[in-house]
């Protein structure tokens, strides 16, 4: 006999409230706080036209063909120590089947300083590779020609200077900037929100950027400008509902000051990037991709009234959760990637960086980056997961949350608004207080026990086996400054001043300072001039510190 | 040298070195606050001499620093120097970030009196200051 769907779900409803449950005091929340059902049925299913990918608004991917057209991009976030050290494990990567490259600079670059420079010391090439001028940037680009990979560069206040130095490589390859593909993160409002490694106050700050958008979009047109960032935001402590919004609301920041420049929608949207977490909650990271999409088409269409496709379609990169490592029985963290990886494939990703095991104590040793590559081969060759496109639409959970995740984001973006908008909101510290508060609520429920954390806080061994880590050479930081010094001597003095003069003199005006920071760097003017010139008109930003 | 019972202990808690990372400094510093703690925040990129000024401004017992960048080999035995320099050997000096075991030893033999690494309970901060300063 037939039981009516409504008399069934009657049924089951009945027969849930009457099983035990689970007291353990574990919360039944996403990671991020929203509170879920326990079964979700056909009645949360949300009433709308069909979505399809390839079709506006792009909840379930923005290609007709999904993973059958093209797999993601395998790119492997890297860089330690010197250009040299860097370039052999470039080319490591590339023989082992990575498809393109992704440079992490170290915090003196990061930082716009020269590895000479007081504040260095102890920081030269520990978390990334140490780049000075064009001559480092050469060597790290040796042998690999440029006109045939992608190149990501997480850069962000010095950003316009990098993507010269990468430029000014390319011509000496004699490889043409129109050729050039690859991804600038160039994202300087996460800083003041997240990640801090802010300069310039923020008003020059985004001149920078939209100067960086302005000259590409006639010049390097095939190159990501900016690689709008939600990781720094989600790694700092916010929840996956705070990223989604925030790194959004930077989004139509960058399109509302580029719209002020004068340029047109779409001639720059399409080549607006983004960058998300995939945390270990797995369905939760899905419907937020997938919100992220479906977002981003509506706001381009119906607010800016983009009018080509390709300016409504939200692309993105994705690195699994760094914050969800640990340092505790560090071999699980091979097992947490592979899921979070996992999130951001059914998510729809166009590229991905999984994590090595032992990046939360350091950078990753060959043996753990060549895992971390393998885990993303094995998602994509053995699991299946590449064959269907978006194989969680239609699950009533996914949709619902995805639907949670949209209403969730367009709430903070009014509240944003009241504020009087995205650089307002910096300065009240509104983002920075709405995250710290979300990452010592959940350090709390850490703290309590109401979440688990496997190895740390439950399921605990008492003697660890020490991992192999990737040591430094305690001599590279005197044997970069010195390199560094001999630049200064060798170039052109003359021509280096000259161009470090006319940068100079363009920052105190308005025109575009691309044409200027290119002459600078051919010069070899080194990063840590090019910058102090700007700081001469700019100034530096100093955040007032809230706890 | 113990305090008096009735001043509370006074941490500077520092962000030492370039990098911005600053949820767990955040984090600490709330937690120690909460337990009675009167809690001075620098904010970021301070040199150990900023530190080191900061803390004898505020008649502060203790330091508290945090690093993610893996310069704490350099820094933090920079703070606890400048510290002799200045003749403030009484403070106490702590740290936390990404900083692998052996490193741990070495800082520890250096001066810095303990190090407390991701996934260290809130509690147990806590617990280390009481037992140094009981009076607290």
């Amino acid at each position: 006999m037939k039981v009516r769907a409504r008399d069934a779900k009657e049924l089951w409803q009945e027969e849930f409230e009457k099983a035990p449950v689970r007291d353990d005091g574990i919360e039944t929340s996403t990671i991020s706080g929203i509170p879920l059902k326990p079964l979700y049925t056909g009645d949360d299913l949300p009433r709308r036209e069909e979505e399809l990918p390839g079709q506006f608004p792009y909840t379930r991917g923005i290609h007709p063909s999904g993973y059958r057209g093209r797999l993601w991009t395998m790119r492997q976030f890297s860089g330690f120590a010197t250009a040299e050290e860097t370039n052999r494990r470039y080319k490591y990567l590339l023989a082992n089947g990575q498809t393109g490259l992704s440079v992490a600079f170290d915090m003196p670059t990061l930082m716009g300083q020269d590895s000479d420079a007081p504040t260095s010391r102890g920081e030269v090439g520990h978390c990334g590779v140490a780049i000075d001028s064009l001559a480092d940037m050469e060597t790290l680009f040796e042998g690999i020609p440029l006109g045939d990979i992608t190149t990501s560069m997480t850069i962000n206040s010095p950003a316009a200077i990098l993507l010269c130095m990468y430029i000014a490589v390319a011509e000496k390859q004699g490889v043409p900037a129109s050729k050039l593909g690859g991804t600038l993160q160039n994202d300087i409002l996460k800083e003041f929100i997240a990640q801090k490694e802010f300069i310039f106050p923020p008003a020059p700050s985004m001149r920078l950027v939209v100067d960086s958008i302005e000259y590409c979009a006639a010049e390097v047109p095939k190159w990501n400008t900016i690689s709008i960032s939600g990781y720094h935001i989600r790694e700092a402590g916010s929840t996956a509902v705070q990223e989604l919004a925030f790194t959004l609301a930077d989004g139509m920041a960058y399109v509302d000051a580029c719209l002020e420049r004068g340029m047109h929608i779409d001639d720059f949207a399409s080549r607006l990037s983004f960058f998300f977490d995939a945390h270990i909650d797995f369905f939760e990271e899905i419907a937020k991709f997938r919100a992220a999409r479906r977002i981003w088409a509506r706001w381009m269409r119906e607010r800016y009234g983009a009018q080509q496709e390709r300016s409504w379609k939200l692309r993105f990169h994705t690195q699994t959760a760094g914050v969800s490592l640990t340092a505790q029985q560090p071999e699980l963290n091979i097992a947490r990637t592979a899921i979070e990886a996992m999130a951001a494939v059914l998510g729809g990703t166009q590229s991905l960086h999984t994590n090595a095991m032992d990046e939360v104590l350091a950078l990753p040793t060959d043996k753990a980056a060549r895992i971390a590559l393998r885990t993303q081969q094995l998602l994509a060759y053995e699991t299946g997961a590449a064959n269907t496109i978006d194989p969680l639409g239609g699950s009533y959970f996914v949709e619902a949350l995805t639907d949670e995740m949209e209403r969730q984001a367009e709430a903070y973006f009014k509240r944003i608004d009241e504020i009087g908008g995205v650089i307002p909101a910096i300065e009240a510290g509104f983002f920075q207080k709405e995250i710290a508060d979300a990452a010592f609520r959940y350090q709390n429920e850490v703290e309590q026990k109401r979440r688990i954390m496997v190895g740390v806080n439950e399921f605990t061994v008492d003697e660890e086996e020490p991992l192999e880590i990737l040591r430094m050479d305690p001599g590279l930081e005197s044997q970069q400054a010195e390199r560094v010094r001999e630049v200064r001597r060798r170039r052109d003095q003359a021509q280096a001043t000259n161009a470090l003069n006319r940068l100079r003199k363009a920052a105190a005006g308005n025109d575009n300072l691309m044409p200027y920071i290119l002459d600078a760097v051919r010069a070899y003017a080194t990063e840590g001039e090019i910058m102090q010139a700007m700081i001469e008109v700019f100034g530096t930003y100093t955040e007032t510190a809230v706890v | 040298m113990p305090k008096t019972a009735t001043k509370p202990v006074r941490i500077v808690v520092a962000k030492v070195g370039l990098d911005g990372h600053d949820r767990g400094v955040k984090v600490v510093a709330r937690a120690l606050r909460d337990a009675g703690y009167e809690v001075i925040y620098t904010g970021l990129r301070q040199t150990p001499e900023m530190v080191v000024d900061a803390a004898l401004q505020e008649d502060a017992q203790v330091i508290g620093l945090s690093i993610h960048s893996g310069a704490h080999m350099t820094l933090f035995p920079a703070v606890v120097d400048e510290l002799k320099r200045r003749k403030a050997t009484d403070i106490v000096v702590f740290g936390g970030g990404i900083i692998p075991d052996d490193d741990i030893a070495a800082l520890r033999k250096k001066g810095v009196a303990a190090i407390f690494t991701p996934g260290t309970p809130l509690q147990e901060i806590v617990d280390w200051l009481r037992k140094r300063f009981p009076e607290s």
